[in-house]
């Protein structure tokens, strides 16, 4: 026994220690990451983020340098009363703000590097950066942060901030710190823009000095700049979309039909994009995020959803001759309406009985109401139709993602027998359950991305390029999808009856005042109604106008959808302002100032407080027309020049 | 001639061969923990692990020196190297240079020695020429006493010269005396009171005379033959609580603040976490670094000069006493084990040589030297991983500086020659 007390110590003790040792290092040591060891200090260098280009070679975003002065507490050396005296003067601040500024950057580490003074002027950096030397402890920092060069285009361009937590866990290319595309192309063409950082690893000392690069340097990289890019956007229709949507509240999508490229999407009420850059970024966008009235983030373009209206029957018209189930001069009669069992689908005042030109052209509810049962009741039950028609809309694009490069979207919605199966029951539904739809009304949404995109199949006769904002990437090719057309279910031939139809429109139909000399537009007015829940009432607001149109007739070189909420009846805002923005594009000038000037003139803002304002209110025919003050409209006059001049 | 080499080659080449193993890796080590900048040659003197490599030279010339004595060399002249190391400890007080606060250096030019580093194998051979007297019974309290005396004197005069690590390795020879027939109560005792003290001050003075209490109490009813009488029981109730006392009083007022605080870290009696975090980062510094060091070598380690903790020196003192967190990051849980693994088997090999000696003096000095070496493994190592609390004493054959590698090689191969020797033994 006396023999064994050391042998069996000294083997316990082995075991023991192999045991802590297995725990410390393979039971509780994670795999090793040379990113999260902090011997190694891991320095980057951001390259140039790529630049924004409109269509037209306007240069939109580009990058400023920043300049912070950093401090790294330990290092810094006391400094004399006229040396103190001459950096604070430098820096702008007090001496006490000196003293405070450098004990907060100690308490939260002495020896890492702390903001002292954030964002430099360019001229404070000049002078500053010639007597940083004199200053141990404080370095300047160079960022770079984006410059815009325009006001407009907010949701389109969108904006870069700081990466969080999350995007960090499922990117471990981004650091703490790090700026990555938040919102709009910034966000879309993140990899193209931002380029690849470089980086430098750092062997330190328990000093937090360096004291080498980590191997050589073999795990070093220098910095790939980021590429730039051209968007499609024009910039002056865009600047004038945004002007004409001023004082209301919804958006305009404008394509060109022969390429899928956006011109102009117009989101209202916008904002500028300056106010997302630097310092106040996260102040400012707070703001914005918190208003859930006006909403201003969110880009109505894209991701409203609403009941297409009028603008819809086009398409029921293109399904019914390609179904063959009525020919361009079979007539229905409306006497104010459409009856079905014991309701009536109402209708205005036109006459009748009504062919296809006419029921475009009148927007006639009847007809639609007429051609939509036969196209549903062509097959032997209301599921095959519904399908068979659904199939028809989708090829349109409608009820889906577009598939495009846009931060935001929504896919709207087109019903199919199975929504109906869903509500009623398996062949429990008839084709009447379902006639809204023949007038975009019913279960059918859409974008008004989407519907521009719709009128830019109509105009090129039955096909569409998928809606991009990229035109050209530096060094690149623009992703094949972009440049293949798509086509819709109707053959060409059906197309041309329904653009007179919708030619018409202008001529002697609904947008009839509309007219442009010397611009054939194609287009389709639409009212939609709509509701609100105010004091737990499903209470009806004022129609949302709707139009929808291309231009020319022939070729057509821009398509657009315009929808503004509470506008009321579809001529009244969206129709006029789709007509402006199509002079405005195709001939460069106005020659209709009384539309324009009824669209800067009028607000809508009284509309959008009627939910809020607890008071009694009229709708539609009881609406009123509001001006916004002199000074403001002679601004509005001002900023229109200087579009145009540009 | 022939003589001569059949005897060189009855040294046991198996405890020289762990030995080699030991202070070379040793070395690898302490090149990894001591350069700095770039490593243009490994004999560069101008760096410590250059100066390692001399003195490991040196090594070499001191072994040959030892195994070319007699082996009865040793024994004769036990008491007077004894002498002369304490007289060393002694010359410390007058001419010994301060490091660290510590006076147990002599500065001989640009060299330094550390006499404490010798004095543990004068001990060793005073200690074995003691035991192995024909005269001389452990058993015995006369010389118990006197066996004490040769290990507490060395034992003072360090502690005086305030390298309390250094004393504790005294205790070593508790495992020396047991073995030479130190009674069992000894050992009961021993441990009974180390529980006690830990007991103490984990849980405070009431809890710990309660749990003495229950457990004579359970002895007593359980020894119903031979039991001694109530009067002893209450005696050793009341010397336990005297020890209670003492150690609380010891713990408050008799240790300085930071042994106070690496205690309290190891017991985990600070509950306050403001507190505890100011004193992590004033005492358990270096123990934390070591341990993230070792933690982050995982398997296999980050390989030879790779360690990113050690080239920063982010653990103090690395290279010598906090060596083996460099074996732990560079080489991983593999090499480590290794290492535990060598050090365990020299010090099982040295047991076995010594249980297998025919002169008691060899035997005694052969369980001196495994038990030095297990004291100075175990609580190194443990300290370094995280295990025991701080007590700064260097690693053998691994840790960087001259007298302790020679004081180390001189124990051990005082052993080896006499090991040789012990067919001549009859």
């Amino acid at each position: 026994m006396r023999k064994l007390l050391l042998l069996i110590s000294a083997i316990l003790v082995g075991l023991v220690f192999i045991a802590r040792l297995f725990y410390l290092q393979v039971y509780s040591g994670s795999t090793y990451d040379l990113f999260e060891d902090s011997a190694i200090l891991k320095e980057y260098t951001y390259p140039k983020r790529g630049y924004v280009y409109d269509r037209n070679g306007k240069l939109l975003v580009a990058n400023q340098p920043s300049y912070d002065v950093m401090v790294i507490p330990r290092e810094v050396k006391p400094l004399d009363s006229t040396d103190l005296h001459e950096f604070c003067k430098l820096l702008n601040i007090t001496p006490e703000a000196y003293q405070r500024k450098l004990t907060r950057a100690t308490n939260y580490s002495p020896r890492l590097p702390s903001p002292f003074v954030p964002q430099l002027s360019k001229s404070d950096y000049a002078v500053l950066q010639e007597k940083m030397r004199k200053y141990e402890g404080f370095y300047i920092q160079k960022r770079s942060l984006r410059s815009y060069q325009t006001t407009i285009g907010a949701n389109v361009l969108g904006d870069i901030g700081e990466v969080n937590r999350s995007i960090i866990r499922k990117q471990p290319y981004y650091k703490l710190g790090d700026l990555i595309g938040k919102q709009g192309v910034e966000k879309t063409y993140e990899t193209t823009l931002r380029g690849v950082k470089g980086i430098k690893f750092i062997q330190k000392d328990r000093f937090n000095k360096n004291i080498g690069p980590y191997k050589n340097g073999v795990f070093d990289t220098l910095p790939k700049p980021g590429k730039d890019i051209t968007i499609t956007i024009d910039s002056q229709l865009q600047a004038y979309g945004e002007l004409l949507m001023k004082n209301k509240r919804g958006g305009i999508v404008a394509i060109e039909p022969g390429s899928g490229e956006i011109l102009a999407m117009v989101s209202g009420p916008s904002y500028n994009p300056n106010l997302l850059v630097g310092r106040n970024r996260s102040k400012n966008f707070t703001k914005l995020y918190r208003d859930s009235i006006a909403k201003p983030l969110f880009d109505r373009g894209l991701q409203a959803m609403y009941p297409p209206g009028s603008p819809f029957k086009t398409l029921n018209a293109l399904i019914a001759l390609q179904e063959n189930v009525v020919s361009t001069a079979d007539r229905f009669t409306c006497n104010m309406g459409y009856r079905y069992g014991n309701r009536i689908m109402g209708c205005h005042a036109h006459k009748s009985p009504v062919n296809m030109n006419i029921g475009i052209y009148e927007s006639c509810n009847a007809y639609f109401a007429n051609v939509y049962r036969r196209i549903i009741d062509k097959y032997d039950s209301p599921a095959k139709g519904m399908d068979i028609w659904s199939n028809h809309i989708k090829s349109f694009g409608l009820g889906d993602f577009l598939g495009n490069d846009l931060s935001v979207g929504q896919p709207g919605k087109v019903p199919s027998a199975e929504t109906y199966n869903r509500g009623y029951g398996k062949n429990k539904w008839y084709t009447t359950f379902t006639i809204s739809n023949a007038i975009g009304q019913g279960e059918v949404l859409a974008t008004p991305i989407q519907l521009a995109n719709m009128a830019a199949a109509i105009g090129n006769r039955g096909y569409y390029y998928t809606p991009h904002i990229i035109k050209h990437i530096e060094e690149d090719t623009i992703p094949a999808a972009y440049t293949t057309p798509k086509y819709t279910t109707i053959e060409k031939k059906h197309f041309d009856p329904v653009v007179q139809g919708m030619f018409d429109v202008y001529n002697k139909g609904t947008a009839k005042m509309l007219q442009v000399k010397g611009i054939e537009i194609c287009g389709k007015t639409g009212t939609a109604e709509n509701f609100a829940i105010i004091d737990s009432v499903k209470t009806q607001l004022t129609d949302h106008s709707i139009f929808v149109a291309f231009a020319p007739k022939d070729n057509p070189k821009i398509a657009i959808a315009v929808f503004v909420e509470n506008g009321y009846f579809g001529s009244r805002f969206a129709g006029r302002m789709a007509s402006l923005m199509i002079e405005q594009y195709i001939r460069g000038e106005i020659t209709r100032p009384d539309m324009e000037n009824f669209v800067l003139r009028y607000s809508l803002e009284h509309e959008y407080e009627k939910p809020y304002s607890n008071a009694p209110f009229g709708i539609n025919r009881q609406t009123t027309l509001e001006p916004i003050d002199e000074d403001e409209f002679q601004e509005s006059l001002r900023i229109k020049a200087e579009i145009t001049k540009s | 001639m022939l003589r001569q080499n059949q005897r060189r080659f009855k040294f046991d080449w198996f405890t020289i061969i762990l030995f080699l193993l030991l202070v070379g890796f040793g070395y690898v080590n302490i090149l990894s923990a001591s350069h700095i900048g770039e490593i243009t040659s490994y004999f560069d003197t101008s760096q410590l692990y250059g100066k390692h490599l001399i003195f490991i030279g040196l090594t070499f010339l001191l072994i040959i020196l030892i195994l070319s004595f007699e082996a009865k060399f040793y024994e004769r002249f036990a008491s007077i190297i004894y002498l002369i190391a304490i007289l060393a400890l002694i010359g410390l007080f007058v001419f010994g240079k301060d490091v660290n606060g510590a006076r147990s250096w002599y500065g001989i030019g640009s060299m330094t020695i550390q006499p404490s580093e010798f004095a543990k194998f004068a001990t060793a051979l005073a200690v074995a020429k003691y035991i192995s007297d024909l005269q001389t019974n452990m058993q015995t309290l006369k010389d118990q006493i006197r066996v004490a005396a040769i290990i507490f004197i060395p034992a003072i005069l360090i502690l005086l010269q305030n390298d309390a690590g250094s004393t504790i390795v005294y205790l070593a020879f508790f495992f020396v005396f047991y073995r030479e027939g130190l009674q069992q109560i000894y050992l009961v005792s021993a441990l009974s009171l180390i529980a006690l003290a830990v007991l103490t001050l984990k849980f405070g003075i009431l809890i710990s005379v309660v749990a003495t209490t229950t457990a004579l109490i359970t002895r007593y009813f359980l020894r119903k033959k031979k039991r001694a009488s109530i009067f002893q029981y209450l005696l050793v109730l009341i010397v336990s609580i005297l020890f209670s006392y003492g150690v609380k009083l010891f713990y408050d007022h008799g240790l300085k603040t930071h042994q106070q605080n690496r205690i309290s870290l190891w017991l985990r009696l600070e509950k306050d976490p403001v507190k505890l975090e100011l004193m992590k980062k004033r005492e358990a510094y270096n123990l934390i670094q070591s341990e993230q060091a070792i933690s982050s070598g995982g398997w296999t380690g980050k390989g030879f000069l790779e360690g990113t903790r050690t080239t920063g020196k982010f653990v103090p003192e690395q290279h010598t006493d906090y060596i083996f967190s460099t074996v732990g990051e560079e080489w991983g849980f593999l090499g480590s084990s290794i290492v535990v693994i060598l050090f365990i088997t020299l010090i099982i090999r040295i047991l076995y040589l010594s249980e297998s000696q025919k002169s008691q003096f060899s035997r005694v000095y052969g369980y001196g030297v495994a038990s030095i070496f297990f004291i100075h493994f175990t609580i190194n190592t443990g300290m370094v991983m995280g295990l025991i609390p701080t007590v700064g004493i260097p690693l053998p054959f691994f840790s960087y500086g001259g007298s302790g590698l020679w004081g180390f090689t001189i124990l051990l191969f005082i052993f080896i020659k006499l090991d040789s020797n012990k067919i001549n033994e009859w």
